[in-house]
């Protein structure tokens, strides 16, 4: 990322003034990576933040609003807000780099050997076009409720909803990439196909896919929330937002905190990787617009 | 044209049967038995077992499939496990709130995305198009069980303008049926309004920088004239595509909005047959819902024909 910002900045530029101005074009990049470093170190540090055991009970501390000793009051049964907020972090953003990760890999693959190898390509996609059909937060949900509720399988369910997309995207580009003349040159030149791939197509798919990527962790983390919300997510003993906020439900009348500070770390969390991806997707545009 | 309707309806019947074949074998490699749900709890080995044999679970896959897929071609999707009645029967039922939930979405939608598409396109760089690309953005990070606590807090409780949550049929009346859905239908149209107007707004920059804008300009007809007569119109695939391919975005909202807003529709019946292990009613629901996306996407595949006449050809 730092070299993407520094490419774009203007010629000859001091480091610092260079690095200003590039926060001045970008204020949503900024500011959405500033937000993403804090989540991060939150959840990192979470232990030494002031924070109790987030799964504690405490039968006479139930919903008491904030005060000195519970930041962000208690819940239902009593337990610390802010602690599970804080911890909460944790499952999110390892569900959202996660599938990220996953789905960019997955979708690389099968969107090359589409792109590349035509009889792949009909078969490839016809798989994609029919698992895109599904809606994703069904096709989780019921897979969720059918299996042991574990963090991997989150992982795994929310992955296979936004690999499609991915494998289409990626496909769309190598298609473009591949009636460029340097490939025509490198193919007339007798390159081998692994070689081709990459040396010549992976390079330039690379600001696509951390594009794409940036989207793809930011729509796992709301996905992630949906199955905790409907009961179908990470187990209970793992401090998830959306299961607070589900948590919350019968409660968020009486003591609307229960469900704010939650909601709010949640969409703010969600909200920081979305300017992030705009934010790279508006250097990348200014890059290729040069 | 013919040609292209019919080659492109022909391609819907096998996708079709890969989503039934994928939804099946899915659900089935997940695992669970739905024997020993039949049983219930402290059932004997011998029980289940004997249930197993009598629902056909110990066919093979390949068995059951084409059964389930037998008797889906007749429009039978099989009997609940719980309440024991036809799974079509469950759907039916199920239809007016869920149909009535997504429709209101998107016409709530379609009136404010696009108009806030076509402004933020013809003044690119203005506040309009800064507070579209924020709304967008905005909308596509907030999940829907946020905004809808939030409206619900305000507009419902503190306000006391609309109800709480709950269904009112339309036979009861249009204003108890239009009210239960204002809010539902409203914040789930949040981050439809924030996909549509992308979109529309990037294929509207694109149309108002061809010649035939210019030269339509340099004739002297009117700004609303050019924008809607000559811009939409030719912007309106990649709209129309949007808007079809934020179905599968839409359902998925749909079924969090009925579990905040107790709305008894196809969300609702899916999240209690899961939490019960219905599996018929689960296969059920996601085939229904999954081909009724296939058929959206198919329409809006054939409307390219009426938006774009060189498709026709």
């Amino acid at each position: 990322m730092p070299s993407l910002i520094r490419a774009s900045a203007s010629d000859g530029a001091a480091a610092p003034a260079r690095w200003a101005g590039a926060i001045a074009r970008h204020p949503g990049l900024a500011i959405g990576t500033l937000v993403l470093v804090v989540v991060l170190a939150a959840a990192l540090f979470a232990p030494f933040l002031g924070t109790v055991d987030p799964n504690r009970l405490n039968p006479m501390l139930r919903l008491k609003p904030p005060s000195a000793s519970a930041w962000f009051g208690t819940d239902r049964l009593g337990r610390d807000i802010y602690s599970r907020v804080l911890f909460g972090a944790r499952v999110s953003l390892i569900v959202g780099v996660s599938v990220a990760v996953l789905v960019t890999a997955l979708g690389l693959t099968v969107g090359l050997l589409a792109g590349f190898l035509k009889r792949a390509d009909s078969v490839l996609m016809r798989l994609m076009d029919a698992l895109m059909s599904i809606p994703a937060v069904l096709l989780a949900i019921a897979l969720m409720s059918l299996t042991k509720a574990s963090v991997g399988n989150v992982i795994f369910v929310v992955a296979l909803g936004e690999l499609p997309a991915m494998a289409r995207l990626v496909r769309s580009v190598v298609l473009s990439l591949r009636e460029r003349p340097y490939v025509d040159a490198a193919i007339t030149s007798g390159t081998r196909l692994p070689l081709l791939l990459v040396r010549h197509i992976l390079p330039n798919t690379v600001s696509i896919l951390l594009v794409q990527g940036t989207f793809v962790f930011a729509s796992a983390m709301i996905l992630e929330a949906v199955l905790s919300f409907v009961g179908a997510g990470t187990p209970p003993d793992v401090p998830s937002w959306g299961a607070m906020i589900a948590d919350a439900r019968g409660t968020f009348q009486i003591a609307p905190y229960t469900v704010l500070f939650p909601a709010l770390a949640l969409s703010l969390t969600v909200l920081s990787v979305n300017m992030v991806g705009n934010g790279l997707q508006a250097v990348i545009d200014r890059q290729a617009r040069r | 044209m013919i040609r292209f309707l019919l080659h492109r309806v022909a391609m819907t019947v096998p996708l079709i049967l890969l989503v039934a074949l994928f939804i099946f074998s899915l659900l089935n490699l997940a695992g669970g038995d739905p024997a020993a749900v039949i049983a219930g709890e402290g059932a004997s080995a011998e029980k289940i077992e004997a249930l197993r044999t009598a629902l056909g679970l110990n066919e093979p896959f390949l068995v059951r499939f084409g059964a389930w897929l037998l008797g889906l071609v007749q429009g039978d999707l099989g009997t609940s496990l719980f309440t024991r009645k036809p799974v079509t029967e469950l759907i039916g039922q199920r239809l007016e709130p869920t149909f009535s939930l997504a429709l209101l979405t998107l016409v709530f939608s379609v009136l404010i995305a696009v108009p806030l598409g076509v402004i933020a396109a013809w003044k690119a760089g203005s506040w309009v198009d800064h507070l579209t690309t924020g709304v967008s953005v905005v909308g596509f990070s907030v999940p829907v069980f946020v905004t809808s606590y939030a409206a619900i807090y305000l507009f419902a409780l503190t306000l006391g303008w609309l109800p709480v949550q709950g269904y009112t049929p339309l036979a009861k009346g249009f204003w108890p049926f239009l009210s239960h859905l204002i809010l539902p239908a409203a914040m789930l149209s949040i981050s439809y309004v924030g996909l549509v107007a992308r979109i529309t707004r990037s294929a509207m920059v694109e149309v108002l920088g061809q010649d035939y804008i210019r030269t339509a300009a340099a004739k002297g007809v009117s700004e609303p004239d050019i924008l809607l007569r000559h811009g939409l119109k030719n912007a309106g695939v990649p709209i129309v595509t949007a808007i079809g391919l934020g179905f599968a975005f839409l359902v998925g909202g749909v079924v969090v909005t009925e579990t905040v807003f107790g709305i008894p529709g196809l969300g609702r019946l899916t999240v209690d047959a899961i939490a019960r292990r219905d599996y018929p009613v689960i296969q059920g629901v996601i085939l229904v819902i999954s081909g009724l996306y296939v058929l959206i996407n198919l329409v809006v595949d054939l409307s390219y024909a009426l938006l774009d006449p060189r498709i026709r050809q």
